[in-house]
């Protein structure tokens, strides 16, 4: 099961650095990571997303809330909860028929195109970590030169 | 607010806490604070290693439910305590260690006896400080302290860079403080110690499990008056005993790897456990699936996370065990339930105990383990306080040696630390010098502390070391004889050293029993000793610990004595 967890914590020096260890100290894994500090300037979010059993994601939040420098624990409903990645993408180009094409693609997937070569361009999506992982496999096919992912940022919907 | 150091407000913050003294060794990094020695009323007890000095703030810190105090200076003098901070984290003992550190301006600079020990540490404390301004000393003190005993207890360290030390500041000694993310205690759920009344009552062979929690929580009376009220047998794990007095008629014993026969018995055939401040280590329950297929689980715990982390529970009571088990005494008063000692599973009970009382074998020789033990058992006054090491001789203590006043008895259960448990009866000792403190040890685990004698004799602190000497490293001679065809490797101690010759040379007393009537007047000797006494005691190296439930196996699966 994948899962969505919501971190707030103290807005400290270190506290990154104990919240991962502990996920490697109780065999845990962290599929994305993203952290920044809130309105509140005492506080930092930390939305980590992860894959386990439900034994397991109990456990980890139960670990986490723990912690005493994490204020609030929270496993985040999919459904009740906006989501979001950002992705940067550089992606080969052969033929000023493949720029079309993946022009195309980003325009269906709500994407920005940047930085456009000759034998390259750049695309900037945000979208959920399953849309991005489909847009990945649509341009593999043109060479992907690289990527780089923020890990997903999440907030409850209000009134859910 | 008065200006001063931060040494001097480290010293006065834990005055504040009621620390009477402080185990360590002084070094570059932490001379500021030493100085402050000088200057009040805080005894220190100067030790020969540091993780020797942090085993006796957890020895202390078990025996009293107050933190006792480590110091240790920067890098080395740091890196040695980790392992006493993963022993009490483990252990979930109250604990304050006091590192120094580089100054703020050369940290990360690789500088002389640098160590980055907030980062070491970090998996093995409960909490950790690094005062950045020696304004922040005397907050850090107080919340460390408050860390350290409420909740489940553990291990708090403060790492002060010298310069902090040094330093001075205006320095408020705040009463009140918040810690937004840490809530120690929760309040029983009434609805859900109703359910385990209900459950327990309707079982037809119910059981306690007396976890450490119970010691720590000093839940002795209503763990006793429920287990009377309703006629429930009391096993306990390693380090829960001694929770419920071990001659009680409804004692059974610790469960587990070389746990008692009856309670492995017993607790294989039981059909709903009440598990009270434990976290079903394997070496409890053997293997999770087997124990959890045919029970019912109730497990109190004040530790939220314990709950489903090993086993999966019917019903779960977060909350101090103590006040959980008062509200089930209550309701077991108000409902006027009581159970009749003539139950089908009471009188099974009763003839288990009976009979392996009357056919576990032991070892035929005079100084078997078991007659040791058990002459140690009737020589000591009852409200003596035992340590163990770790090894055979702690599991022939847990057989063999009965716990008869609650809270009596401490080991290194949960990390298993060799060389544990004679600096823990040092600390133990001082929190309680009207009795008498036994380190049980074996030879292997004494070696790796013996010099903590220096202490014991210099600081006059007078415990006894009763060593079953087999001249190996025991534990692992027996899993090589039995797992491994008796190809023995690295385990031969080659009868070194002389340990009388050893304590002797402390300026200890050294004494050698070959014999029972040896060991009668070792141990009388050593009780009215006033220096410490090491009582070294050959056994035959061959004997092994049994009843042994195999890893990996289920505790019906024992091993026993040919």
């Amino acid at each position: 099961m994948w899962a969505i967890l919501s971190i707030l914590v103290e807005n400290k020096p270190g506290i990154l650095f104990k919240v991962t260890h502990l996920f490697r100290s109780r065999n845990f894994n962290i599929d994305s990571i993203s952290v920044g500090v809130t309105n509140n300037a005492n506080y930092s979010r930390m939305t980590i997303t992860t894959y386990g059993d439900d034994k397991q994601i109990i456990q980890i939040v139960k670990q986490l809330d723990k912690m005493i420098d994490t204020v609030e624990v929270k496993q985040l409903d999919e459904h009740k909860t906006l989501f979001r990645e950002l992705c940067i993408f550089n992606i080969k180009l052969s033929s000023a028929n493949d720029s079309m094409e993946v022009n195309k693609l980003v325009n269906a997937y709500g994407g920005k195109v940047h930085d456009v070569k000759k034998d390259s361009l750049m695309v900037e999506l945000t979208a959920t970590p399953a849309q991005i992982q489909a847009f990945e496999e649509l341009v593999e096919p043109f060479g992907i030169i690289a990527v780089a992912r923020t890990g997903v940022a999440a907030l409850q919907r209000s009134g859910v | 607010m008065e200006t001063m150091t931060g040494a001097k407000a480290l010293m006065t913050a834990m005055e504040k806490e009621g620390v009477k003294q402080v185990f360590g060794l002084p070094g570059g990094a932490n001379l500021p604070m030493y100085d402050e020695f000088a200057r009040c009323d805080i005894r220190h007890i100067l030790t020969r290693h540091e993780q020797s000095a942090a085993h006796m703030a957890d020895g202390f810190g078990r025996v009293s439910r107050k933190p006792g105090v480590c110091f240790a200076t920067s890098g080395p003098g740091a890196t040695n305590i980790l392992t006493g901070l993963a022993t009490a984290q483990a252990d979930s003992s109250p604990m304050i260690a006091v590192t120094g550190q580089v100054p703020v301006a050369m940290i990360g600079k690789d500088a002389f006896q640098e160590s980055d020990i907030i980062g070491m540490a970090n998996p093995v404390v409960k909490y950790s400080f690094q005062p950045r301004l020696p304004g922040e000393v005397p907050e850090a003190v107080r919340k460390g302290f408050y860390i350290a005993e409420t909740g489940r207890p553990g291990p708090v360290l403060l790492d002060i860079p010298k310069d902090v030390q040094q330093n001075e500041a205006p320095m408020d000694f705040p009463d009140e403080f918040t810690i937004r993310g840490y809530h120690p205690w929760n309040d029983p759920d009434l609805a859900s110690v109703q359910k385990a009344v209900d459950m327990l009552v309707n079982s037809e062979r119910p059981i306690i499990l007396a976890g450490g929690g119970t010691i720590i929580s000093s839940a002795f009376a209503e763990l006793q008056s429920i287990a009377e009220t309703l006629m429930i047998p009391v096993v306990t794990t390693f380090k829960g005993k001694g929770a419920f007095p071990e001659n009680h008629p409804l004692s059974l014993g610790p469960i587990g790897m070389h746990g008692h026969a009856e309670a492995n018995k017993m607790m294989a055939e039981a059909d709903c456990v009440l598990a009270i401040g434990t976290r079903f280590s394997d070496r409890s329950v053997g293997t999770f699936e087997a124990f959890e297929k045919r029970l019912k689980i109730i497990h109190m715990d004040v530790d939220p996370a314990e709950i489903g982390k090993n086993q999966t529970t019917s019903i779960a009571v977060v909350g101090d065990v103590r006040a959980s088990l008062r509200i089930m005494v209550k309701i077991l008063l108000q409902r006027s339930l009581k159970k009749s000692e003539d139950s089908v599973w009471i009188k099974h009970v009763r003839e288990t105990k009976a009979y392996w009382k009357e056919n576990l074998k032991i070892h035929p020789g005079e100084m078997g383990a078991a007659k040791i033990l058990r002459k140690l058992r009737e020589l000591l006054p009852k409200e003596s306080v035992v340590t163990t090491e770790v090894g055979q001789h702690q599991m022939w203590a847990s057989l063999f040696y009965d716990v008869i006043q609650p809270g009596t008895f401490f080991s290194s259960t949960g990390l298993g630390t060799m060389g544990w448990g004679f600096p823990a009866s040092i600390g133990a000792k001082v929190a309680r010098p009207d009795v008498p403190v036994v380190d049980i040890a074996g030879d292997g685990s004494f070696s790796m502390t013996e010099n903590s004698l220096a202490t014991a004799v210099l600081e006059d602190i007078p415990v006894i070391v009763f060593v079953l000497n087999n001249s190996t490293l025991g534990m692992v001679a027996q899993w090589q004889r039995t797992f491994y065809d008796r190809r023995m490797v690295g385990v031969d101690q080659g009868g070194c050293p002389d340990y009388v010759k050893l304590a002797e040379s402390y300026g200890a007393q050294g004494i050698r029993a070959q014999s029972m009537d040896e060991l009668d007047k070792a141990i009388k000797s050593a009780l009215s000793s006033d220096v410490a006494t090491v009582i070294d005691i050959p056994i035959d190296p061959e004997e092994d610990v049994l009843p042994f439930v195999a890893p990996g196996t289920s505790l019906s699966d024992m091993i026993l004595p040919s």
